[in-house]
């Protein structure tokens, strides 16, 4: 019954690595700060015990005592502090080269579509060694992916994207949670991410598949007639989309945003919050006309039309060169 | 002896229990000492009902399985747990029941600033408390105590604007104790009572009351908000509608991380009034702890969202709540060191209440220092919304909070009732309390770090976490024992237990030096204070003196 009785989680991406470093870190510094106090707690209760005819010897206090257990503590917590952001902001900033995911959640159900087309259901099933970004989005409540072993963790919520990162380093199979509460079947939110080695992982994706997101993004951008007023030249109705994919948009009151996949969601769903620098207020919402499906593959389709070399189906071996390629190396 | 007894029957002194009888005398009354005995009884109901839930969520959790409720059973449970113990015992707690007696005892006052209003706040948490106990027998609430949106909005098919409700109204009795608070400290002080005499547990106070007059009314909008969308579908937090959802997060945690300071500010105030008295010493940096319980008042404000670090908000924004939670971390610090300082060169006894005192520094210490894990980013994403943060705030909120108030209790309890608490069963349970708290929540933090999520009615598929479940389970036993001995032996003092001194510790502080228990206007003649809090020197070297002369 009790053969399986782990003290510490498995350690399977990058991150895990360095929030297992900081913790430990602070496993020390907190261990040393307590057993100053407790030490400092036994040795005075032991020592100044009453005694009959001893009185108290009356202190007013010591300003640079005080100066000295408010600065060093400052001092220690800034520390935690600065290495504890160093790592949330790299486990913030997805690299550049990531194979996409899109994730959906729903009550109580993780839907999966990977960028070249594999669906997947509450498993995730990703290569050692490669930089896989998340996309997710939530059908209906707040809800939280978790990922224990890669100490990864992002809320998924209704109405707009959240993006997380990771690069799993150890073939297994993992917890996936679901860490914001979510209503009756919370606790039977989860599933497995299966980490494979590149081999396997590439005979896995040869399977059955309707062909890449993209392609099916660009089924539905016809089919809903974006396409008459989207016109690839600069004739049409609204903006050109070639290309505007991770580019500053100049917008008609004078602002300007990254379009980013939450930009070109709102834009779908809700086309007069944002209107393009000399465009007019014409295009119509779908907001309840697409799924959120849809509506990742019409994203992933607009990704798509920023990258005029399609991007290879990258190998192990070459996203173990893009190794450390972030935001700020990219050069396009 | 024994023919004094029966001829000369002891009158007892009038005091304020035995003024006036019968039930009028109780629900009318004015007097700050009854009221807060009437919070006594309301809250110590509260938080058994909140106990056995929690029971029977550590009894769920004993097995992977979800076997013995059923999973929506498991969500109401936790919600209507933390719901209970967080807005109905652990916020009115120490404020409404030794703060109510204690504040107009301590500054030399006959009552607190509003006797009236003081009642009033007592019925609007009678009200709010009704109303949240109809709503647990109509069937319950399931959004977690932190009502998060859109899930408590369009979502739950429970009863959630009963509940939000229920918040409300016993929001504004907290906001009143803390008014009448604020003005009692200001305008009620006896003639030399400065405000650097005033003994630290009103100062603690005074900062809880900032927070309780500042924070709650926004706890307050949140939740009307929040039925507002419910009832009628006005687009606030639900996307679908137009709102946002962090926006609820904001706005609840506004409050909500404050409300950790209304249930543990006044909680360092009874343990520094309980090191001093047993260290027979006055307090080491008495103007330090003073102001860093307004500090940790003020900069409470400003660390909100380091509940939110993974639920959407901006990198930069991250950054600067975790900065300023590591600002609140060091006046914390600062009065775990002070209170050790006191000890040095003390004459300490080991009385229960100090006993309490010990357990408070040594799990406030620990949750104090879980608390910088929490707030270092790269590991908050890991452990929130798992059971490390759950281990983490009980030992504040349980180990901290609760424990403070049980030595309050102990400490003062010859005063509110006139009677001795048996020394050696309190010495015990103190004992109790401890380990099993130690054992219920420690092996949470593990948990936590392993990956468990919290609010999981069922873990069939991580059997790993189970050893961990079952000693926490058997840790939540031996705490239950702890916290009923205590109930039980107070009781039995009211009846059978020696009648107590005015001063049964030699104690400091202008409510030892009335009778016990009190009588209603507090003071024969209001008392001129020419000396400063904590002046054990003096009281022991005349108690010393009157000994020699003795012998």
């Amino acid at each position: 019954m009790f053969n399986n009785f782990p003290l510490w989680p498995d350690r399977a991406s990058t991150a895990a690595g360095n929030v297992d470093a900081l913790f430990i870190f602070l496993l020390i510094v907190s261990g040393m700060m307590s057993l100053l106090i407790f030490v400092a707690l036994t040795y005075f209760a032991a020592r100044y015990r009453h005694r009959r005819g001893v009185l108290a010897e009356q202190i007013e206090g010591s300003i640079p005592l005080e100066l000295t257990w408010s600065i060093i503590p400052l001092f220690v917590f800034m520390v935690i502090f600065a290495w504890g952001a160093v790592v949330y902001f790299k486990g913030r900033t997805p690299p550049r080269d990531s194979t996409e995911v899109y994730v959906v959640a729903k009550q109580w159900m993780w839907k999966l579509e990977h960028a070249e087309g594999q669906r997947e259901i509450n498993e995730l099933h990703v290569p050692v060694g490669r930089d896989v970004k998340l996309i997710m989005t939530s059908q209906d409540v707040i809800h939280s992916f978790f990922v224990p072993a890669f100490r990864m963790k992002q809320d998924v919520l209704p109405g707009r994207y959240t993006v997380a990162w990771f690069r799993a380093t150890k073939p297994g199979t993992y917890h996936l949670f679901c860490a914001e509460y979510c209503g009756t079947q919370h606790s039977g939110m989860i599933g497995s991410i299966v980490v494979q080695e590149p081999a396997q992982y590439e005979a896995w994706m040869s399977g059955g598949t309707s062909g890449p997101l993209s392609a099916s993004g660009e089924k539905i951008f016809a089919e809903l007639g974006c396409a008459t007023c989207h016109r690839t030249d600069t004739q049409g109705r609204g903006p050109n989309l070639q290309g505007v994919f991770g580019k500053l948009v100049l917008l008609a009151d004078g602002r300007s945003v990254t379009a980013d996949e939450n930009y070109i969601r709102e834009s779908i769903l809700d086309p007069g919050a944002k209107i393009v620098n000399g465009f007019k207020p014409v295009m119509p919402t779908f907001q309840g006309l697409v799924s959120e499906e849809q509506l990742n593959a019409l994203v992933a389709y607009v990704k798509s039309l920023s990258q005029p070399i399609a991007t290879p189906i990258k190998t192990a071996a070459t996203g173990d060169q893009n190794n450390d390629k972030t935001e700020g190396s990219q050069v396009q | 002896m024994s023919m004094a007894t029966t001829t000369v029957q002891p009158v007892e002194r009038e005091n304020y229990l035995n003024k006036e009888y019968g039930v009028g005398s109780w629900l009318l009354t004015t007097d700050h000492k009854r009221i807060a005995l009437l919070y006594l009884i309301s809250i110590t109901f509260f938080f058994f009902i909140g106990g056995f839930f929690a029971l029977l969520i550590r009894l769920e959790l004993l097995t992977p399985a979800s076997d013995l409720v059923q999973p929506d059973t498991y969500n109401k449970l936790f919600t209507m747990h933390g719901q209970v113990m967080v807005f109905f015992f652990l916020i009115p707690s120490i404020p409404a029941v030794l703060g109510n007696f204690l504040v107009p005892l301590m500054i030399g006052a006959k009552d607190l600033a509003f006797p009236r209003v003081n009642l009033l706040s007592w019925y609007l948490y009678i009200i709010g408390g009704v109303m949240m106990l109809h709503c647990m027998l109509t069937g319950g609430v399931d959004t977690g105590w932190t009502f998060y949106t859109p899930f408590s909005t369009a979502f739950s098919n429970t009863k959630v604007i009963e509940a939000g409700l229920a918040i409300f109204v016993a929001g504004f009795s907290s906001i009143l104790t803390g008014l009448n608070f604020v003005v009692t400290i200001h305008r009620m002080r006896a003639p030399g009572m400065t405000w650097s005499r005033l003994p630290l547990f009103i100062w603690a106070h005074y900062a809880t009351s900032i927070i309780q007059i500042l924070g709650t009314p926004v706890i307050a909008i949140t939740l009307v908000l929040v039925v507002a969308e419910r009832a009628l579908h006005l687009g606030i937090f639900d996307p679908k509608l137009g709102g946002d959802p962090l926006l609820f997060q904001h706005l609840f945690w506004f409050y909500s991380h404050p409300a950790v300071y209304i249930m543990i500010l006044p909680s360092m105030g009874v343990v520094t009034e309980i090191i001093a008295c047993f260290a027979r010493k006055r307090i080491f940096g008495y103007s330090f702890i003073a102001l860093s319980s307004i500090a940790i008042a003020v900069f409470g404000f400003l660390v909100w969202a380091h509940h939110m670090f993974v639920a959407g908000i901006s990198v930069y924004a991250a950054l600067v709540f975790s900065l300023l939670s590591y600002a609140v971390a060091v006046p914390s610090a600062v009065k775990v060191f002070n209170w050790t300082a006191t000890l040095y060169k003390g004459s300490i006894h080991y009385d229960a209440p100090m006993l309490y005192a010990f357990g408070f520094i040594g799990l406030f210490t620990m949750g104090g220092l879980t608390g910088l894990f929490l707030a270092a980013l790269g590991i908050d994403v890991h452990v929130t919304d798992t059971y490390f943060v759950i281990a983490h705030f009980h030992y504040i909120m349980v180990g901290g909070a609760l424990m403070g108030y049980l030595g309050g209790m102990h400490f003062w309890w010859p005063k509110i009732s006139g009677k001795l608490y048996p020394e050696g069963w309190a010495r015990l349970a103190a004992l109790i309390v401890f380990i099993g708290f130690n054992l219920t929540f420690f092996p949470q933090f593990v948990l936590g770090y392993l990956g468990m999520p919290r609010r999981y009615a069922d873990y069939s598929h991580m059997p790993e976490f189970q050893v961990l479940n079952v000693l926490s389970t058997a840790g939540a036993t031996v705490l239950g024992v702890g916290y009923l001995l205590p109930m039980l032996y107070f009781l039995w003092s009211m009846r059978y237990g020696k009648p107590a001194p005015d001063n049964p510790w030699n104690a400091a502080g202008l409510e030892w030096m009335t009778s016990s228990p009190p009588t209603t206007f507090n003071f024969e003649k209001e008392p001129i204070v020419t000396w400063e809090a904590y002046n054990y020197d003096e009281l022991d070297r005349a108690h010393k003196e009157e000994v020699k002369v003795a012998g």
